[in-house]
């Protein structure tokens, strides 16, 4: 049987070649997958049951992993399927605008593809490119920033001509770093091979030792504290022990891990193998997220350099035993999978649900192996902390918040990109530096941070004052704070993992009631159930993405109280629909708009 | 040597536990009731519908999950955890389509008899009155999913105990929903039986047997005479 996309031919593809590639393991479903749909488009019903039967799973299984990932599509596609960033920050750049002038021009709907199954045209969550958008993820594997009016305008016409990809002009594919402000971390990267001899020649006691008194703590948002974090994972009893990068930089609005693995790639990897050395580890994965897709070349190529300078693989630089090899998980598009057991169970080729905890990762994790699970950023900290020692690192910062951190910085500001600072810096001193104007907020750490007015920006990023995972989102005065809070809320109900009951269908009810202060049927009462379901979802969700689904809304309506009160019909009971609206179906169909069509209006 | 029996507090009259236990499990053991609907005392914590969240020295837990240990202050039984309940039953209601007077299983329905349990008297959210077709294709069971709040028991057991994996879980977010095993997707086409453990498992009204409505009449049925509380005892 071959598979037909409408409207473009895909060759049937080599099923038997890829499953073999991956050695029939039913570990790498995602992995098999996601090459299976970049073959042939999407993934028909029988495609998936041939998958299954090699691989030893139900085909419910395999389905029910195929329909857990965003970029995995169970329907047929466009074969070109254009994906609009849709994080706020995009949207302050015109990105809604462009979405509809594309859908016009190529007469497409959002969301459906295209009657000669050319294109399909949708929203996805933010792809990491803020600082540089409206950004365009095409075919899950070509990245498109800057985009504006004359660029959709010509992408339309590539499209209807069918111009291959790989054809459209250059300059849309490219992705700046924009570092405007370094410290250690941003500076020039260290020579690959410096710091892990450093760390051999320390010896696994003293380098851990190192680690614990850097007082370094996990740049992914949790701030765990790494040196214990490797500690407890040696100390765990396992036939092996496992290194994970957590490179699913899925917090709308951070930027950062893309500019380390592409600049500082081979200092992630560094950090990487430093640890594998002290927790006694063979095996180590980079989980990168989907929409980094078109990074993993690269980083495949530094992957093979390294193993050729003896820094990875065999007999690590020259030393018998040091066995350390790394493979390159790429995601499929789900946001939950940042939670570390999630990002497990996906590395496994399950769907991304959540663990219970405990057991944790250091105790029981890939595969039942003790794992450390760590931030891009936190493997580039242990690097310096290699080189120069954890007494150097721990006088920089606060002293329980050492060190410096990477802000990704975005929004209403001159000079979007990454800033650097050691913590304790002020919110408003990085607002000056990004060239800042009339800030009414800032939304730090992304939409699961915190948000902040104007009062509070001589708070200072510290994990006792300001956390951050990395994100900084800046909103000027011409911004609606509510606005930006509806667009997170239909952020966490896209991105729910479906898993438990209060964010899966909490997360869609507070959509439901944002959506109705936005069609101006909102009353007081709403904003009653919207705290009642802030409250209700910190006390029983499963994982932190469901706890934090309403940050933003807890913040915005005590901080942006006017902004929700705009949209209120009334102070008391409103309800959801519009009984006169109701009938306007009817009288489209009847062809009447008298007074004696609509409903009496009530005084 | 004899062991010296360990407990800890729940609502501030100490449990015993054996070693292992779960809150939910030890509580179920002296036939003390913490509401839940996902936890089954034969299949391993799930910790999906969230309503056995209890305070466990003032944090939020599940417990079904959280391992007992000696000196635990556990709250469970007050307003605050019980109108957090009530909201979960709620959120579950409109979830799903659940019209308990047609319901084969009312009065047998766990959903139906823990929302009795914490006085729950409307829906209090907007209903979702989702679009989900019934499977009939069975000889012997039905299918009805509107009334699925995604426990995964038939999952378990049916992988677990029938060695068979008929169910699965499918989508995400609201979207979540309960997957067949078969090229058709319909039961009709799976190896299910009437005798497996996954036929009898479902705590809500989604697999029912065919041709056996209404023996029992409703108001005779097993939480219409003892509310769910009062059947604790004997489940461990």
């Amino acid at each position: 049987m071959t598979h037909v996309a409408r409207g473009l031919d895909y060759v049937k593809p080599d099923i038997d070649a890829l499953l073999a590639r991956f050695n029939r393991d039913p570990h790498a479903l995602v992995q098999i997958l996601r090459e299976l749909q970049a073959q042939q488009g999407w993934l028909p019903r029988d495609s998936l049951a041939e998958v299954a039967t090699a691989l030893g799973l139900s085909l419910a299984q395999v389905q029910g992993v195929a329909s857990f990932y965003r970029f995995f599509h169970t329907q047929p596609v466009g074969a070109y399927r254009i994906l609009f960033s849709d994080n706020v920050t995009d949207r302050m750049l015109g990105s809604e605008a462009l979405l509809v002038d594309l859908c016009r021009r190529l007469g497409v709907a959002p969301g459906r593809v295209a009657a000669d199954g050319v294109v399909s045209v949708e929203r996805t969550s933010c792809t990491g490119l803020g600082d540089q958008g409206p950004a365009l993820l095409v075919n899950h594997h070509h990245v498109l920033t800057q985009m504006d009016a004359p660029r959709i305008a010509l992408l339309a016409t590539l499209v209807r001509q069918r111009v291959p990809v790989a054809q459209w002009p250059a300059d849309w594919f490219a992705v700046q770093d924009q570092i405007r402000r370094a410290d250690v971390l941003l500076a020039e990267p260290p020579l690959p091979g410096v710091a892990l001899s450093a760390a051999l020649a320390r010896g696994v006691a003293a380098m851990l030792a190192e680690m614990q008194h850097s007082n370094l703590r996990g740049r992914g948002g949790a701030g765990f504290a790494t040196g214990l974090k490797w500690s407890l994972c040696r100390q765990s009893a396992g036939s092996e022990h496992i290194v994970v990068c957590n490179a699913d930089e899925g917090e709308p609005g951070t930027f950062k891990d893309r500019v380390l693995l592409t600049r500082y790639a081979d200092t992630v990897v560094e950090g990487m193998t430093i640890a594998a050395h002290l927790i006694g580890a063979r095996r180590g994965f980079i989980y990168l997220r989907g929409e980094y897709r078109y990074l993993l070349d690269a980083l495949q190529l530094m992957l093979q350099r390294r193993r050729d300078a003896q820094l990875l693989g065999h007999a690590i630089l020259g030393r018998p035993g040091f066995d350390f090899d790394i493979q390159i998980h790429v995601g499929a598009g789900a946001y939950v999978c940042g939670e570390e057991s999630a990002l497990i169970e996906s590395l496994e080729g399950k769907r991304g649900t959540p663990r219970i905890r405990p057991p944790f990762p250091v105790q029981s994790g890939y595969l039942g192996y003790p794992t450390i699970v760590n931030n891009v950023e936190t493997f580039c900290a242990a690097v310096h902390i290699a080189l120069r020692g954890g007494a150097w690192w721990s006088a920089i910062g606060t002293p329980k918040s050492t060190g410096t951190k990477i802000h990704s910085v975005s929004g209403d500001c001159e000079r979007p990109g990454l800033y650097e600072y050691p913590f304790g810096t002020r919110i408003g001193r990085i607002l000056e530096d990004c060239g800042a104007h009339d800030t009414q907020a800032v939304q730090v750490g992304g939409p699961s941070g915190v948000c902040l007015s104007a009062f509070e920006f001589g708070r200072r990023i510290a994990f006792e004052d300001v956390p951050t995972a990395g994100a900084f989102m800046v909103f000027n005065r011409s911004r609606d704070m509510f606005e930006v809070a509806r667009g997170f809320a239909h952020f966490f109900a896209h991105e729910s993992c479906g898993f438990c009951t209060p964010c899966r269908v909490g997360t869609a009810l507070v959509v439901k009631r944002m959506d109705k202060l936005a069609a101006g049927h909102g009353s007081r009462h709403d904003i009653d159930v919207l705290f009642e379901l802030d409250k209700l979802l910190h006390a029983t969700t499963h994982c932190g993405l469901g706890a934090s689904a309403c940050n933003p809304l807890r913040d915005t309506i005590a901080k942006f109280r006017p902004a929700y009160e705009r949209h209120l019909k009334s102070l008391y009971f409103e309800p959801a629909f519009d009984l006169d609206a109701e009938l306007s179906i009817a009288r489209q169909m009847t062809g009447r708009d008298d007074p004696g069509a609509h409903l009496e209006k009530l005084t | 040597m004899r062991e010296v029996e360990q407990s800890f507090s729940l609502d501030g009259e100490d449990l015993p536990f054996q070693l292992g236990d779960t809150l939910l499990q030890a509580a179920t053991r002296v036939g003390r009731y913490i509401p839940h609907l996902c936890w089954h005392p034969d299949f391993a914590p799930h910790g999906s519908c969230s309503i056995c969240t209890v305070k466990v020295n003032g944090r939020p837990a599940a417990a079904c999950t959280v391992r007992a240990t000696s000196g635990l202050d556990v709250e469970s039984h007050t307003d605050e955890l019980n109108a957090q309940r009530k909201l979960l039953l709620q959120m579950l209601f409109v979830e799903g389509n659940h019209f308990c007077p047609s319901c084969e299983k009312s009065g047998n329905c766990l959903l139906q008899a823990t929302a009795y349990q914490m006085g729950m008297e409307g829906p209090h959210f907007e209903e979702f009155y989702p679009d989900r077709p019934v499977d009939a294709s069975h000889p012997d069971l039905l299918l009805d999913f509107n009334r699925c709040i995604l426990c995964e028991l038939c999952v378990r057991a049916s992988r677990e105990v029938d060695g068979k994996g008929v169910f699965a879980i499918g989508g995400h977010g609201i979207g979540t929903h309960l997957l067949v095993n078969s090229l058709s997707g319909q039961l009709g086409d799976t190896d299910m039986a009437l005798g497996d453990r996954a036929a009898s498992i479902c705590p809500v009204g989604v697999i029912l047997t065919k041709r056996q409505g209404f023996a029992v009449p409703i108001g005779e049925r097993r939480f219409d005479l003892v509310p769910v509380s009062g059947q604790v005892e004997g489940q461990l």
